[in-house]
This record gives structure tokens, C-alpha cells and sequence, in this order.
């Protein structure tokens, strides 16, 4: 859905892209696939404006529609571009990320997926090796989380108009009848649960980029989370909304939830879990890991008495080993993500402007 | 990670607050110089932490914010040409210059480049000998031994393709000129800790006996700053005005001799014009004779540069202490970290960009900012 | 113009006549040039900034404050038996 675009992330995008207001622009800039507040722009000054309707404009992470009234279930159905460099990295690949992607869109709606396609664009002079790796990982990523790719297509285009290769995947989930996730549905004293991680994603794709290359053995946290929420789901119906926090990371997901519920979120900095390595990348290069990319994580809201329930459920998972309680929803500042502090102080979690900038100088 | 992690301890934090709040008798105006210091305290909620009758002003410490526009338009105009790789610090490229950023020009086609230290321009000029590549050499003290070795190696290397532009700042100088300024509040001062690692702190010491103003060199972390206020205000409540260092783990008085020598064979001192502030007398560094030829500014014709300085903006009152960025008009309405109309709010480390992305123009909130018990009591027993 | 971290120096060696290495910040490891911190050995720390170690960590100094810290504890400690 539109509001989680491509994930095209490059040096730039860590180090520095233009905040500038969309409006200011006349040209698209690298920050409007930051997944910050100029992607915001972007779909809310020019993609909602004239497509917008009932069901895109609730821009959750999937769409859930029905085909006919009555029906037991309803369909859930997402799309998602990957464009990444390196096209291989520490953990995966941009075929595992394309396929988990939309698997996890769909997953979040507390659908089950089903089917996906995908289309690829293909830079010429792409080796026939890489793709087939890359399609190889793709075949695998399906089979785990349990989808069918069932449709593809592909063009090239002249060596130097595209990044080796995008590709876009598509994916239609099954929601049963009376289940509604929405960011709109959250409540004071909800607890915010977290189901590991954070910055994984993010750190390892930096660690292998030209320009900042650090060596660790850090890797993506890309993995379908499908399985997951149907454990989720199945200890505790009642769970409010669920979001994989991607690009723009953990605040902006909160962030969008936040204003979708016109709910605060107060949270705890010492219980967000961080790997030793996310810290250290983050501390040399100024950077927040609330602002870091994940792919395999996920944001769950849930009434406060299901939650030391859920979490000791999620802990038993593999995917939710390092799962906690890290924060609380609050009637007080609606719209907004504080944070207590280490040290005893709060601050306001800012949604990112533009990109994170590291404090280099 | 050793280090850090103690130095942001909430029980050691605690013990420090309930010091200083021992000491305190009276109202103090205490200036953190550094913007890596600004960021500390409101990332931390320091100044929350403290007794009331402590103002904490913000210092002229960040080099992003001062670089001129002069700097930067020249910057724009070299970054501009065909033959050129211009590597830049990250924060820079989005600091607005009469006509737009860096990261403009990157998406109408120059080659601009982010670099996470000027060593890694060197290695660009040495892989593009085509093409000629150009360092923006920004910074305080902190950055000058970095900055130099990249041309000192560039010099080893015969290197003829590379070629810096320099804008570097001293802090002794704007110290120096913000006392001096008839609206002066600051009686205290945290002073910069990474820069005296690099160049010490004897330098500091007749500016504490002459204007009679303790200095303290402080760190980075919480529990850093919370021992270099303590320190300060213990100064200022027994009347002293010393240089103290309570950055010990990583500044020696005499600082760092090697990075000293590399710095005085490499740079300069000269005039420097700061942005928002205006011309401080030998405030800054330019290449010395010797490495003249890898000025940038020598190598590209970019005379005849005429600026346009946005007049709503106070970042050079609020760069001098004197106003506090939720004073001015455009703060959070005009002037955001997406649509940054002074240098303040541009840079990470800017004091408006701390206060925006940390929420402190939110913080009317309230619930949630309200002031602890104990904070109010302390207030009233002053 | 502060951001300056502490690392652990895993490694060194001279590229082209200036000492370089490798610091290790919580598992992330950078290279760094250590030109001037000469006299640094294998597992000392550095502040590093930009890519270059501007320092030595000195390990007694940093125990100050924590010893300071504890010197006021024992001080009140002192008190209350007093009272």
C-alpha cells in the first residue's frame, strides 16, 4: 500500500537527504522515499488527492475488502517495490526482502497469505547468475512463509537506467470475518509490544555500503512474520493493530499509528530491545535506532491485560525471542511519541524529517 | 559499550542532580558550548533535571550552523562544475545556501558525495584521477587534525587532483566574543571537550582570569555534563573563575601534541566570518603557504558571490546565547528541519534543530511535562 | 562538532608510512587512522572521531567521577550515623 513504499535506501539516505518540503520541490528528491514525513507528502499532497478513496485512504499496510457481503472471510491484498544496494547483503537479499515484504503487509492485517506475484525490471548486463540466486531465494522465502507465487512478469531496461534490478511484489491474504486490525483502534492503557530487535535491517545493509563500510557480523532481520501473527492471533484475538516498522523505523510507525487513533505513546527507552552492534553503529555515526529499518520485527498495540500473556507467547516463537513490553498508549499528547530517557529526562520522539542524519561533524 | 554506558547511569545521574542542588544558592546563566552538549541535554531531559534557578543557554558550537553562506554558496558553486566530486560531512549538504542545498544539486545532476571522514575524499581522488575531487573542510579544533591529515596524505601522495575548501572556526575567539558582547548573559561555561582534546586548555585560562568566568571542559554523555554543571556552579557560588577539566579521561592540558604540529604545519590562523554573528578576528583556520595549492578556492575562479540571508531568522542571537530558539517567530511554523530557513535549525547539533527534534516545541503538553515535586521545592528554596 | 566515540583497538598496522587500525565500537568494527596516538596498544581505547583517534582513553581518570560519587555517598552515610 502506499504507506509503506519501496525501500530504495542508499548512503545518502542515512547520511543526509533534503528535508525540504514537497511542496518547495519541483523535482522528486532521494527523502521522498525516506518513509519519513516527506513520504507522507508525497502520498498526502499528490497520491491521495487523486486516487484516494474509502479503502486506500486508511493507508494500512494492506487493503481488506470484500467480495461479497456476506461472505466468511474478506480479502486482504497489498503491493510493495524493493530497490536495495546492495542487491545481496549480510542476512539476504532484495528476493527474500521482496517476498517477506508483502508476506508481512498482508500478516500485519492479521490476514493469511496466500498467493503473490511479482515483476521485475531488470537492469541489462545484470549476470544471469545474480538473478537466479536471487529468484532461487525467492522460491525459498515463499515456501517458508507458506505463499504461492503465482503470477510474474519482467522487462529490461538500457544498462544505466535502472539499479541492476527492482522488483515489485504483490499478495493476496484471506482476513476472516469479524477480525479488523487497524492503526484506528487504539486505546489508552493499550500496551505497545515490540517482538524484537530493532535496527537490524538497517545497520547490516550500512555495514556493506560503499562509503561506510564497517565489518560486523551483524545481518538483515528480513523472515516472514506470517507465522508469528497467527500465533499472535490465536493466543489473543482482541489485539488492536499490528505494524512492521520498515523504513523510518519504529518511530514512524508509532508515529502513524499515533495519529490514526489520536492516541499518545509513552516510551520506555532501557526496555526497547537494541542488539550490542545496532548501539555501536548508531553511537559512531549519531544515528537513532528508532529511526533504523527492520524487517522482520513487528509493533504490536493490545489491551493491557492480554499483554504479559502475548509477550511470553511471542517469546516461545522464533521470531519473538527478544519480545517485550516497551512502551504504553496514553490519552495524554495525542498524536505524539515520548520518550523516557535513561537518565530519568523525557523527550518527544520527532517523526523524521527527510532522513536521519548521522552526527558526523 | 565502556565509555558510554556509565557515563548515562540513572542512580549516578540522580546522585550528581542532588549535589548540585547542594550548592545551588542562587540563579546562575551557564553556557554549554558545544552543540554535541546541546543535544545531550535535550535528548537526556538534563535541563528537567535540574534545579529551576539553573538557565542553561546554548553555545555557537556547532561548525555546520556558523559556516557562512559566503562558504556555502562558494561550496555550491565548485560543487556546480562538471569536473568535479564534491565530498561533504552529511550535515552540510542540507544547509541552504542563497539558492537552495547540496542535496538540489545532487538531484539536478552533480556529483555530490557523503563522507564519513575526509580520509575517504583522499581515497576518491586517488580512484577518480579524472576527475577532480573537492573536501568541504568544516569544523572546529575537534575536526582541524583529521582535515589536515587528509591534505597532508594528498600531498604525500602527489595526489594534484584533490583540493579542499576550507571554513574552519576557533572557539576561544567566539568565547571571547560572546562576554564581550554589551548583552551578555552567559557567567559560566561548559567548555568544548573534544576540542581541548585536541588542542588542551591553557588556552582557556586567560579567558576565565580575565573576564572572570569559570570553565569547565566537559563531555559528552549525562553523567558528563551533570559533573561539569556541578563543577561550574560550585565556581560560581564560591566566587572562583578557573579552568577546570572534568574531562580527564580524554584531555590533557596540553592536549594532543602530534594533532598541534600537524595543525600548525597544514593550517593558519585567520579572520573568520561566522554565520549569523558576523566577523570574528583570527576565529578561524585557512591553509598555510605551504599547502596553498590544495585550496579549493584558488584551483575554482568563485569570486562575485552575492548572498541572501533570510531575515526572520535569530540564529546569530541564539548562536551568542542571548535568545533560545523557541523565541523566535519561524520556529516549528516556518522554519522546521524540512524546511530549515536558518543554520540553527539545519545542523544536528544546531540548537533549533535539537529543540524541534527533540519536542521542546511541544513540551506546553501538560501531563507530560510537568515539573516533579521535588523540582518545584528546590526552586522555591532558592 | 563533538561526536567523538570511544572504540577498542583490535588491530594496527602502517599504510603508507601512517599507523592505522582497526577499533571495534560494541561489535562494530571501523578502520581508523591512529596517527596520533602513536604509543597506543592493542585493546586501549580511543576517542574517535570522523574516522581518526584524536586521543587515548586514560581509564583512571574516567573512575574519578564514579569515585567522587561514591566518596559524597559515604559522606552521607557519615551524616545520618552523626544524626
Amino acid at each position: 500500500m502506499l504507506s509503506e513504499p519501496s525501500a530504495r535506501l542508499t548512503v545518502a539516505d542515512f547520511l543526509g537527504t533534503c528535508p525540504a518540503p514537497f511542496a518547495h520541490h519541483d523535482r522528486v528528491l532521494l527523502g521522498h522515499g525516506s518513509g519519513g514525513r516527506l513520504s507522507a507528502d508525497l502520498i498526502h499532497r499528490l497520491f491521495l488527492p487523486i486516487l484516494g478513496n474509502e479503502t486506500l485512504s486508511r493507508l494500512e499496510d494492506q487493503a481488506t475488502c470484500s467480495l461479497a457481503p456476506h461472505a466468511d472471510v474478506r480479502i486482504a491484498f497489498t503491493t510493495d517495490s524493493f530497490v536495495v544496494r546492495p542487491i545481496f547483503f549480510p542476512g539476504g537479499d532484495i528476493g527474500k526482502l521482496a517476498v517477506h515484504g508483502t508476506v508481512n503487509d498482508l500478516a500485519m492485517g492479521g490476514a493469511t497469505p496466500l498467493f503473490i506475484s511479482a515483476a521485475f525490471i531488470l537492469e541489462e548486463g545484470l549476470t544471469i547468475d545474480d538473478l537466479r540466486r536471487i529468484v532461487q531465494s525467492m522460491r525459498e522465502a515463499c515456501d517458508s512463509a507458506g505463499v504461492v507465487l503465482v503470477a510474474g512478469d519482467t522487462k529490461v531496461v538500457d544498462r544505466g537506467k535502472g539499479d541492476q534490478i527492482f522488483i515489485t511484489t504483490s499478495g493476496i491474504g484471506i482476513v476472516p470475518r469479524g477480525r479488523t486490525l487497524s492503526a484506528a483502534a487504539c486505546r489508552p492503557g493499550d500496551q505497545i509490544i515490540l517482538s524484537g530487535t530493532i535496527g537490524d535491517h538497517g545497520i547490516a545493509i550500512m555495514s556493506v555500503r560503499e562509503g561506510l563500510d564497517f565489518e560486523t557480523t551483524l545481518e538483515s532481520d528480513t523472515a516472514s512474520l506470517a507465522d508469528l501473527t497467527r500465533v499472535m492471533l490465536g493466543c489473543c484475538p482482541d489485539i488492536r493493530c499490528m505494524r512492521d516498522p520498515t523504513r523510518g523505523g519504529v518511530s514512524s510507525a508509532l508515529h502513524e499509528i499515533a495519529a490514526a487513533s489520536h492516541v499518545g505513546m509513552t516510551l520506555t527507552e532501557a526496555a526497547i530491545p537494541v542488539r550490542a552492534e545496532v548501539r555501536g553503529a548508531c553511537e559512531l555515526l549519531g544515528l537513532d535506532p528508532l529511526y533504523v529499518a527492520n524487517e522482520g520485527k513487528l509493533i504490536a498495540i493490545v489491551p493491557a491485560a492480554a499483554a504479559p500473556g502475548l509477550v511470553d507467547t511471542m517469546k516461545a516463537h522464533p521470531r519473538g525471542i527478544d519480545a517485550a513490553v516497551v512502551g504504553e498508549v496514553t490519552a495524554h499528547h495525542p498524536g505524539m511519541v515520548v520518550m523516557r530517557s535513561r537518565v530519568g529526562g523525557e523527550r518527544v520522539v520527532t517523526m523524521l524529517a527527510g532522513e536521519q542524519l548521522p552526527r558526523i561533524c | 559499550m565502556k565509555f558510554l554506558d556509565e557515563y548515562r547511569d540513572e542512580v549516578a545521574a540522580r546522585k550528581l542532580v542532588t549535589a548540585i542542588e547542594g550548592v545551588v544558592t542562587r540563579p546562575w546563566t551557564i553556557m554549554e558550548v558545544c552543540g554535541g552538549q546541546t543535544h545531550t541535554i535535550v535528548k537526556y531531559g538534563i535541563d528537567e533535571l535540574l534545579p529551576k534557578s539553573i538557565e542553561l543557554v546554548h553555545g555557537p558550537g556547532c561548525p555546520v550552523c556558523v559556516t557562512s553562506l559566503e562558504a556555502i554558496d562558494r561550496a555550491h558553486a565548485v560543487a556546480s562544475r562538471a569536473e568535479v566530486i564534491f565530498c561533504s560531512f552529511g550535515d552540510m549538504l542540507r544547509v541552504p545556501g542563497s539558492h537552495g542545498d547540496l542535496l538540489q544539486l545532487k538531484s539536478h545532476g552533480s556529483d555530490v558525495r557523503v563522507v564519513y571522514s575526509p580520509l575517504d575524499a583522499v581515497t576518491i581522488a586517488a580512484a577518480n584521477p579524472d576527475k577532480e575531487v573537492v573536501f568541504f573542510a568544516i569544523g572546529f579544533e575537534t575536526t582541524a587534525p583529521p582535515n589536515a591529515m587528509a591534505v597532508w596524505m594528498a600531498a604525500q601522495r602527489g595526489l594534484r587532483n584533490f583540493s579542499v575548501l576550507v571554513s574552519h572556526v576557533l572557539v576561544p575567539p567566539a568565547m571571547t566574543a560572546i562576554l564581550e558582547a554589551p548583552d551578555n548573559r552567559v557567567q559560566a561555561f561548559l567548555g568544548p571537550g573534544h576540542v581541548c582534546t585536541v588542542v588542551g586548555f591553557e588556552e582557556y585560562e586567560p579567558i576565565a582570569r580575565h573576564y572572570h568566568v569559570p570553565i569547565v571542559i566537559t563531555g559528552f554523555e549525562p553523567i558528563d555534563m551533570l559533573e561539569g554543571l556541578y563543577r561550574a556552579i560550585r565556581q560560581l557560588e564560591e566566587g572562583r573563575a578557573e579552568v577546570e577539566n572534568a574531562y580527564s579521561r580524554a584531555v590533557r592540558r596540553d592536549g594532543n601534541p602530534a594533532s598541534r604540529a600537524l595543525m600548525a604545519d597544514v593550517f593558519e590562523v585567520c579572520d573568520r566570518k561566522w554565520r549569523g554573528v558576523g566577523s570574528i578576528p583570527k576565529s578561524g583556520l585557512k591553509l598555510s603557504a605551504a599547502y596553498a595549492h590544495f585550496d579549493a578556492e584558488r584551483r575554482f575562479s568563485v569570486d562575485g558571490i552575492d548572498t541572501l540571508e533570510p531575515a526572520v531568522c535569530i540564529s546569530g542571537q541564539i548562536l551568542r546565547g542571548v535568545r533560545k530558539p523557541h523565541e523566535c517567530a519561524a520556529f516549528a511554523t516556518a522554519c522546521t528541519p524540512h524546511t530549515p530557513i536558518g543554520a540553527t535549525m539545519v545542523s544536528a547539533e544546531g540548537a533549533c534543530a535539537a529543540y524541534y527534534a527533540y519536542g521542546r516545541h511541544l513540551q506546553s503538553s501538560p501531563v507530560t511535562f510537568q515539573k516533579e515535586g521535588h523540582r518545584e521545592e528546590a526552586a522555591n528554596a532558592v | 562538532m563533538c561526536l567523538g566515540i570511544p572504540g577498542r583497538v583490535v588491530e594496527t598496522w602502517r599504510d603508507q608510512n601512517i599507523l592505522m587500525g582497526k577499533v571495534d565500537f560494541n561489535g562494530v568494527v571501523k578502520r581508523v587512522c591512529l596517527e596520533h596516538v602513536p604509543e597506543v596498544t592493542l585493546g586501549e581505547y580511543v576517542i574517535v572521531h570522523v574516522g581518526f583517534a584524536l586521543e587515548r582513553v586514560d581509564e583512571e581518570e574516567a573512575r574519578k567521577v564514579f569515585e567522587f560519587l561514591d566518596s559524597m555517598e559515604q559522606l552521607d552515610e557519615l551524616k545520618v550515623e552523626e544524626a
